[in-house]
C-alpha cells in the first residue's frame, strides 16, 4: 500500500486548501456524536448512489480559517465487510469507492473503555498506510472507571497521533480540532519492530494494551447491575412490556391530537384561501388537492417525531439492542430478528414511521422482510373504517358475561393482521434465494445517558427525510387523485353526486366487475379510489358517493350503510381493509426506504392478492351461511 | 466443549473458531470480534425463550450470539480461573 499523503484539494471559495476527513470506527464508539460535535447543524444527509445507506457529510471552519469537510462513514468491525454498510466504509478507506474521493486524513474513533475490540480495527486500517489519527473517545467514562491510558506511548506504538475526545461534552473535540489544524496529514511513523514479529492483529492489540493501558475491571459495575435486571427472563420482559406500552400509547394517543390539529389547521388555511378565490377548478385544486395533500403529509409528522424521539433515546441509551436480545428467539421463529420488533410495533400506529424505523436492522434481508410485513399491522387509519362498519353491523352484545361483541370483532381484526404478517414473513423466508444463515452477533454496548444534541439532530434528520423525499410523492399523488375525482365535471342537470361522473367514478364502476364477487357495490368501488390517498379518506368518500355532506354525515352514513348493505358485504370490506395496500403514503415510503420500485410492486401485489382472497372467502362463506 | 454448552455465569478460554463450511463469514466475523485462541469468555445472560440467544462477555465487550453462532467456538474451562 502506498504511504504517500493524498494531495490537498483547493477550496474554490477561499483559495485555501480544504481538508477532507473521514471518520471511521466500530459501531458504538461514539463516532456520530463526535461528528455532531464537530459539524453541528452543518450536515448534509443523503444516500450513497444505488444503495439506501445514509451518507452523512458535514463541514466546519478550523481556527486557522481552513475549511474541513467531514465524512461520517458507517460503523464497521472489520474491513472484511459482512453488510452493505461495512462495504461502503471499506471501499472509501481503501480508495475504491466510485463516487467518494480518497480522504486526506482518516480519523479512527475508538471507545477508550473498549480498546481490546476497537484497536484491532485501528490496526487493520493502519495496514493501509494512509495518513491517519486515533481519537480516543469517551475518555470521561474511561477515567470514571479508573482506566489509565499512556497516550504518548500508545501513539508511538501505533505510529500515529493520538488525541483524547469526549464527544458528549461541549469543547470535547478541541484537542482533535487543534491537532488536525496544526499539522498536515502525514504517513504513519515507523512502529516498534517487536510488534511486526507478532502473528496477527489480536496479538498486537494484546501487546499494545499490556504496554500502555491499565484497566482495573473488565466491565462497568453499573452495566452489570442494570443488565442483571433488564435481561432477566421475567423482569426483563416485564420492563420491555412497559416500555413498549409507553411508546405505543405515546404514538397512538399523544400524536393523535397533534395529527388532528395539523390536519384541521391546514384544512382551515385551505378553506381560507378557497374563500378568497372564485369557485372553480383552481379553487378546488388548491383546497381539495394541494392543501389536502399537504395536510396528509404534515399530519404524519407528529407520529414520526414522537416515535423517533423514543427510538433515538432507546438507541442512544443502549437499551434497543437489549430489547432485541430479549425478543430475538421469538422473532426468529417467524423468520425475523429481534430488531424487527420495534418497527413492527410502531406500525400499529402508522406503517410510515415503522418502515422508517427499520433502519436499525443491519441485515438487509431481515430489513426488507420487516418492511414488507409492516403494512399488515393494523394502523390507526384503519380505525375509522372499522368503527363505521362495526357500529353499523355488529350488535352491542355481551358475550360470555364480560366481553363486548364489537370489541371482539375489532380484536379479531388486529389478530388477523398479526397472524398473517408472521405467515408472510415465514413464506418470504422460504422463497428467498439466499438461504445463508442470518447472523445476530450483536454488541450490547455500555449504558449511556442520551445527549440532547444527538437526539435533536437525529429527529431533525428523520423529519426532513420524510417531508422532503416522501412528502413530495404523497403531495403529487394526492393532487392526481383529486384530478381523478373532479374531472370531468358532471353534465348539466346531473342527478347523481359529482364524483359519479368523474374519472374516479368511471374507474370505480369498472372495478365493480372485479369486486362484485367480493360483495362490493359500485358505491364502495368508487370510494376505494380516493381512499388510496389514506385509508380513512374512504369513509368520507363513501359519504360523498351517497351524497351525504356536512354535519351529521357520519351518523347518516352509518344508517345508510346499515340499511343498504348486507352483513356479508360489511364483513368482506373489513377483511379487505386488513390486507389491502390502500395507502399511497406507505408505498411512497417503501420506495424511498428501499430505493426499489420492484419492492413496491411486490408489496402492493401480494397485499392486493391477500385482500382479494380474504374478502372473497369472507363474502362467499358469509353468504352461504345466510349472513 | 462448545461455547454454546457453557453454563450460565461460567468462564472459559477460547480454543478456536471452526468454519461451518468454506468461506464461513460468520466464523470470520467471530474471529474479528476477538474470539481467538487464549481469549477469556464468560456467559453473562441467556434469552428468555429457549435460552437463546446467549450473551457472551469477551474482552470488555458483550455480544449476543445465537446458539448456532456460539456453537462455532470451541472452548476449554480448564485454564480459566
Amino acid at each position: 500500500m502506498n504511504a504517500a499523503a493524498a494531495p490537498l484539494r483547493m477550496d474554490a471559495s477561499h483559495g485555501r486548501a480544504q481538508l477532507q476527513v473521514a471518520l471511521v470506527g466500530n459501531p458504538n464508539c461514539g463516532k456520530t456524536a463526535l461528528f455532531n460535535l464537530l459539524t453541528g447543524t452543518r450536515q448534509k444527509v443523503a444516500n450513497y448512489a444505488g444503495v439506501t445507506i445514509e451518507r452523512k457529510e458535514g463541514h466546519y471552519t478550523a481556527p486557522s480559517g481552513r475549511s474541513v469537510r467531514v465524512l461520517d462513514l458507517p460503523g464497521a468491525y472489520s474491513l472484511a465487510a459482512t453488510s452493505p454498510d461495512e462495504a461502503i466504509t471499506r471501499d472509501v478507506v481503501m480508495g475504491q469507492h466510485m463516487q467518494e474521493a480518497v480522504p486526506d486524513l482518516i480519523v479512527c474513533v475508538a471507545d477508550a473503555t473498549n480498546l481490546r475490540l476497537h484497536l484491532r480495527f485501528v490496526l487493520e486500517i493502519a495496514q493501509l498506510g494512509r495518513p491517519m489519527l486515533l481519537a480516543l473517545n469517551m475518555m470521561d467514562a474511561a477515567r470514571r472507571r479508573g482506566i489509565r491510558i499512556d497516550t504518548a506511548s500508545l501513539s508511538q506504538m501505533l505510529g500515529m497521533p493520538v488525541v483524547e475526545t469526549v464527544a458528549v461534552r461541549h469543547g470535547g473535540a478541541n484537542a482533535l480540532i487543534e491537532r488536525m489544524d496544526s499539522t498536515q496529514p502525514s504517513p504513519l511513523a515507523p512502529r516498534p519492530s517487536s510488534l511486526a514479529a507478532l502473528p496477527d492483529l489480536h496479538a498486537e492489540v494484546r501487546a499494545i494494551l499490556a504496554a500502555t493501558v491499565s484497566i482495573p475491571r473488565r466491565t462497568a459495575a453499573v452495566d452489570d447491575a442494570i443488565d442483571r435486571i433488564v435481561l432477566h427472563p421475567v423482569f426483563g420482559l416485564a420492563i420491555l412490556a412497559v416500555v413498549m406500552f409507553l411508546i405505543f400509547q405515546a404514538v397512538f394517543s399523544w400524536a393523535t391530537p397533534l395529527h388532528d390539529g395539523i390536519a384541521d389547521g391546514i384544512q382551515a388555511a385551505g378553506n381560507w384561501i378557497g374563500d378568497t378565490l372564485p369557485a372553480g377548478a383552481l379553487r378546488s385544486l388548491l383546497v381539495d388537492g394541494v392543501f389536502a395533500g399537504l395536510g396528509t403529509v404534515l399530519a404524519f409528522l407528529p407520529q414520526i417525531l414522537i416515535l423517533f424521539l423514543f427510538i433515538l433515546c432507546l438507541e442512544e441509551s443502549g437499551y434497543l439492542p437489549r430489547a432485541a436480545f430479549l425478543l430475538d428467539r421469538m422473532m426468529l421463529s417467524a423468520g425475523l430478528t429481534g430488531r424487527s420488533f420495534i418497527p413492527l410495533l410502531s406500525s400499529f400506529a402508522c406503517a410510515i414511521p415503522g418502515i422508517m424505523a427499520t433502519r436499525s436492522i443491519p441485515d438487509p434481508r431481515d430489513r426488507l422482510t420487516t418492511i414488507l410485513i409492516a403494512p399488515l399491522m393494523t394502523c390507526s387509519a384503519r380505525l375509522p373504517v372499522y368503527a363505521l362498519l362495526i357500529a353499523a353491523f355488529i350488535p352491542q352484545r355481551t358475550v360470555l358475561g364480560v366481553f363486548n361483541l364489537q370489541g371482539i370483532v375489532l380484536f379479531t381484526l388486529y389478530v388477523a393482521g398479526i397472524v398473517s404478517a408472521l405467515a408472510v414473513a415465514w413464506v418470504i423466508k422460504r422463497l428467498r434465494r439466499d438461504q445463508s444463515e442470518h447472523a445476530l452477533m450483536m454488541e450490547l454496548p455500555s449504558y449511556r445517558m442520551p445527549h440532547p444534541r444527538d437526539i435533536a439532530i437525529g429527529l431533525y434528520e428523520r423529519g426532513m427525510i420524510f417531508v422532503k423525499r416522501v412528502g413530495g410523492v404523497i403531495l403529487a399523488l394526492t393532487v392526481l387523485l383529486w384530478f381523478l375525482s373532479s374531472f370531468p365535471a358532471p353534465p348539466a342537470g346531473a342527478s347523481e353526486p359529482a364524483i359519479h361522473y368523474s374519472l374516479a367514478g368511471m374507474i370505480g364502476r369498472a372495478l365493480h366487475a372485479i369486486f362484485s364477487p367480493l360483495g362490493f357495490n359500485w358505491q364502495i368501488c368508487i370510494a376505494l379510489v380516493p381512499g388510496l390517498a389514506a385509508r380513512e379518506v374512504a369513509v368520507s368518500s363513501l359519504a360523498t358517493v351517497y351524497a351525504l355532506a356536512g354535519e351529521g354525515a357520519d351518523s347518516g352514513l352509518q344508517a345508510v350503510v346499515a340499511s343498504q348493505w348486507s352483513l356479508a358485504t360489511a364483513l368482506s370490506l373489513l377483511a379487505w381493509y386488513v390486507f389491502a395496500p390502500m395507502c399511497i403514503s406507505t408505498l411512497a415510503t417503501v420506495k424511498r426506504e428501499t430505493g426499489s420500485m420492484r419492492n413496491v410492486v411486490v408489496l402492493a401485489g401480494y397485499l392486493f392478492g391477500l385482500a382479494y382472497i380474504a374478502s372473497l372467502a369472507t363474502y362467499q362463506i358469509a353468504k352461504a351461511i345466510g349472513a | 466443549m462448545l461455547l454454546s454448552e457453557l453454563a450460565m455465569g461460567a468462564s472459559a478460554t477460547v480454543l478456536e473458531v471452526n468454519d461451518n463450511g468454506p468461506g464461513d463469514r460468520i466464523a470470520q466475523r467471530l474471529r474479528d470480534l476477538g474470539f481467538v485462541t487464549g481469549e477469556p469468555v464468560r456467559l453473562v445472560a441467556r434469552g428468555p425463550l429457549g435460552a437463546d440467544p446467549l450473551l457472551v462477555q469477551i474482552g470488555y465487550t458483550r455480544f449476543a450470539l445465537r446458539r448456532a453462532e456460539a456453537a462455532r467456538v470451541t472452548i476449554t474451562t480448564e485454564a480459566a480461573a
